[in-house]
């Protein structure tokens, strides 16, 4: 029955990692702006409908520059 | 929200703007087959198509705000200096520059996709993202390719323009976001969660060896857990108890550091003695609720600031210029006595100073609280904070910024006599009694039972400070408060904090400030009713006040719209008198009585306007503060349950109409300075009044500090406001009975609810007086109540919401 004591030690263990990983998200900002990014994840990379004039970049990432100018 | 096939749809039928959803009136501007109600908004619409980033309009419909005039000129020249540059500047290394700006302007989710695509509309910039919560947006570019002046520059032509003032310099007083309630709340949570488990087995009633293992093992694991709930998570109630208590003030964290400690250390107790399971699952379960309870009261308005000072309506830099006409601009900061400078059209005074050339006009609206602007020559002094209208003037500093009369006048607000304290929060009054009733509750028991059953005192007294703690009493006050506090701010009224709701309902008399509060910002109103003329002749003054920016001229030109511009030649204007020019061979002139007539005569200034045509007098044209739309309505309906003030920095010049709309006329006050108007707010308050002050102005905020609730009302929410309790968008003033109706039906809740929490009380204390208050007993009681004062709480004051008619949701 005392292998219940060693599971116990883990699943504290375990929980204790949960709550480190609360800790770093608060501190790491990601509860200062809920909203922004409920919005961000619902762009498209690229709206079908427009075509870049000189050739186009299926996927440009966010970071990417868009090469006009 | 992606439905972009339905817009063009919409668009055939409406006659909306198809950057910002205005109306485009009879002749909108066409440009690839979308109507523009504005050139601005149809230059913001080119800059994105050049770019490629039309997607903008395919997140929102009409997601732009009206753009009005885009010329930025020199505006923002003086971010080319390095000074400034490098204090604005995040970071600045190898070429690569962070800056984080405040844009008022961001609202909706096309501005986010926007101001994160960037990198579209120029090379330069590498990285950007938005803090919609904070309408904030942190830039990250390359210097060398875009310049902070032409990274702003283009923000305020694609209509995102950032709000730099004095205040945003000051990077070491920058709010710093507070994390502590979040990791106590996850603390909280993380233990209450393990310390159930492991009370488990305390629970069964089986008696075996491997039990009673368990039992010992999860028990000292129970203390564990306790230790960072009740010393950690917990000790924000203990401190604040202890801090209050030091003041000779019991708050309603006496009893509830009280009940976490006696939850500790009996627990602790029982469990190393082996005498029971201990009730630390109720201790980690009272302080997780209670947490949440702050958490929920701490929420504010993080975009929004309620602690202004003069220093976010100053702006950052200023133009020097010299005996040969050459510009310099410096910060603000660096400006010293003898300097001279240059102050354009729309532009700030920003030091007491000596006009040496040109014609001033200055708009003290928001200083003092005068509706129109004063004239000064050459040789007149010029008081800071003033706005400059009409054509450039030179001033010489004969003050620093921080020692200008405006400054002063903050300042002397700010240690102007100590504040009459405010009167205590219900919830401080009951906690008072409670503490004392419960105290005494266990000293009585106790004393009982140590006749009775001594062996039992020690268990009898510390039930009793367990189960009173009061829970459920310290749940009520910040969800009920905390909920009207989102209905307000869902209805565009922001409060400061959530104690705000019960100051509003306790309030017998509203001071109201006049210009700017019950009149309009937006300009004054034309009564043509005195004027004898043609349409020909309306036309003719359309087009010459047309040139002019004097108030009075935008008024009359603003009523005449729909005439098309004639041309105007030999156009002058004299300040402080009048305009003239011939138009359409007319000579026509419009201005004071003195500069149409040649005759002094008794009128009221700035009241009347005269018009000549050809040399023959046509009549005049009234002039005249707009009042709010519903000031009727507001102020009638208001007089029969308050007290109704008017503390005006304007003349009287309008006392005749307000006189219907205020009870006496000693009520009616004018002319008051800034002081003057503090001074009135704490005579009120010296005679009884709790007083609710309204205003919105510079000269408001001696007064709006004093009074024991102040609205600051203002057109543009995130601009300047000054230091008050809650702000009020200006269009919802016809809504103030209304607020003020809600904020007393949420004290009825707050009444209802405490009654509820009491009665929860009296359950616990019958068991724990009889000495039957065991540990499920208590476990199951805590929480029950907290969960069911919370859900009726948010409950009624949705459902009293809705009732009144707010929006809710």
């Amino acid at each position: 029955m005392s292998v219940i004591l060693v599971l116990v030690a883990f699943s504290v263990l375990l929980a204790g990692g949960f709550l480190a990983a609360f800790f770093w998200s608060v501190r790491n900002g990601q509860y200062d702006d809920t909203y922004s990014a409920s919005v961000r994840i619902l762009f498209d990379d690229d709206l079908p409908v427009e075509k870049t004039q000189t050739e186009t970049t299926p996927a440009s990432l966010m970071n990417e520059q868009s090469p006009n100018q | 929200m992606l439905n972009s096939a339905a817009i063009p749809a919409n668009e055939k039928q409406s006659n909306a703007c198809y950057h910002c959803g205005e109306d485009c009136g009879t002749v909108p501007i066409k440009l690839d087959g979308k109507i523009f109600c504005c050139s601005g908004c149809k230059t913001v619409f080119e800059i994105l198509s050049q770019s490629n980033a039309c997607d903008y309009y395919k997140y929102e419909e009409h997601p732009g705000l009206k753009a009005g005039n885009p010329e930025v000129g020199s505006r923002y020249a003086y971010l080319d200096n390095d000074e400034i540059r490098q204090e604005l500047l995040e970071f600045s290394e190898d070429g690569v520059s962070k800056v984080k700006l405040f844009i008022p302007a961001i609202h909706c989710s096309s501005c986010i996709w926007l101001l994160e695509n960037l990198q579209r509309l120029n090379n330069g910039v590498m990285h950007s993202s938005v803090n919609f919560v904070k309408k904030e947006v942190i830039i990250t570019f390359r210097d060398t390719e875009l310049t902070l002046r032409q990274l702003v520059e283009l923000l305020v032509a694609i209509n995102y323009i950032p709000q730099l003032t004095l205040d945003s310099l000051q990077k070491g007083a920058k709010r710093k976001i507070n994390y502590g309630i979040y990791y106590r709340l996850g603390v909280a949570g993380f233990c209450f969660g393990n310390i159930m488990l492991f009370s488990f087995p305390a629970y069964l009633s089986v008696n075996d060896s491997v039990e009673n293992l368990l039992r010992q093992n999860f028990g000292l694991l129970n203390i564990l857990f306790g230790i960072p709930v009740a010393f950690y998570s917990g000790s924000v109630f203990i401190t604040s108890a202890y801090k209050g208590l030091k003041k000779r003030f019991v708050s309603i964290d006496v009893p509830i550091a009280i009940g976490i400690l006696v939850l500790f250390f009996r627990s602790a107790y029982e469990i190393i003695s082996g005498t029971g399971p201990g009730f630390m699952d109720s201790l980690a379960g009272l302080v997780f609720f209670l947490s949440i309870g702050r958490w929920y009261q701490d929420k504010t308005y993080q975009a929004l600031s309620f602690e202004r000072d003069y220093r976010s309506y100053f702006p950052v830099a200023v133009t020097l210029i010299s005996e040969k006409g050459e510009e310099s601009i410096i910060p603000i900061r660096n400006l010293k006595t003898g300097m001279r400078m240059l102050v354009r059209n729309q532009e700030l005074v920003p030091a007491d100073a000596l006009l040496v050339k040109g014609d001033g006009s200055i708009d003290y609206s928001f200083v003092s609280g005068e509706s129109s602007p004063v004239s000064k020559k050459s040789g007149d002094r010029v008081f800071a904070g003033g706005r400059q209208v009409g054509a450039s003037i030179e001033l010489i500093v004969e003050k620093e910024v921080a020692q200008s009369h405006l400054t002063e006048l903050w300042n002397q607000d700010m240690t102007g006599g100590e504040k009459l304290t405010r009167w205590d929060s219900i919830l401080d009054v009951i906690s008072r009694y409670f503490t004392v009733m419960i105290l005494l509750l266990s000293t009585v028991s106790g004393i009982f039972w140590w006749y009775y059953n001594p062996s039992m005192t020690f268990l009898v007294v510390t039930a009793i400070l367990i189960v009173a703690c009061p829970c459920a009493l310290a749940m009520t006050y910040p969800f009920s408060l905390g909920g009207a506090m989102r209905v307000f701010g869902r209805n565009s009224f922001y409060l400061k904090r959530t104690g705000v709701v019960e100051a509003l309902s306790k309030i017998d008399t509203i001071v109201f400030d006049k210009t700017g509060t019950i009149t309009r910002n937006d300009g004054l109103g034309a009564d043509f009713s005195t004027l004898e003329s043609s349409d020909e002749q309306l036309h003719l003054i359309s087009s010459l006040v047309r040139h002019s920016t004097h108030p009075a001229s935008v008024a009359i030109y603003r009523q005449l719209q729909g005439f098309d511009a004639l041309p105007v030649s030999g156009f002058s204007e004299v300040p402080a008198k009048g305009i003239e020019g011939l138009v359409n061979g007319h000579q026509l002139k419009i201005g004071s009585e003195e500069f149409i007539t040649a005759l002094k005569l008794n009128s009221s200034p700035g009241s009347r306007v005269f018009v000549s045509c050809d040399g023959k007098i046509l009549g005049c044209i009234g002039i005249s503060n707009q009042y709010r739309e519903g000031m009727k309505e507001v102020l009638s309906e208001l007089a029969n349950r308050y007290e109704l003030h008017l503390l005006s920095g304007d003349n009287d010049g309008e006392l005749p109409y307000l006189l219907s709309f205020f009870p006496s006329r000693d009520h009616l006050n004018f002319n008051k300075s800034p002081k003057a108007k503090l001074e009135y707010i704490r005579n009120l308050k010296a005679s009884g009044k709790r007083v609710l002050m309204i205003g919105d102005g510079l000269n408001d905020a001696g007064a709006l500090r004093e009074s024991d609730c102040g609205i600051s009302i203002a057109d543009d929410i995130y601009h300047f406001s000054p230091a008050c309790d809650a702000i009020l968008e200006s269009g919802q003033f016809r809504n103030l009975p209304r607020f003020l109706d809600f904020s007393r039906t949420s004290m009825r809740i707050v009444f209802l609810s405490m009654g509820l929490s009491f009665l929860y009380n009296v359950v616990g204390l019958s068991f724990a007086i009889t000495g039957n208050l065991s540990p499920v007993v208590s476990a199951i009681l805590m929480p029950l109540s907290s969960v069911t004062i919370v859900a009726f709480v948010t409950v009624s004051v949705l459902i009293s919401a809705r009732f009144s008619q707010f929006e809710a949701k």
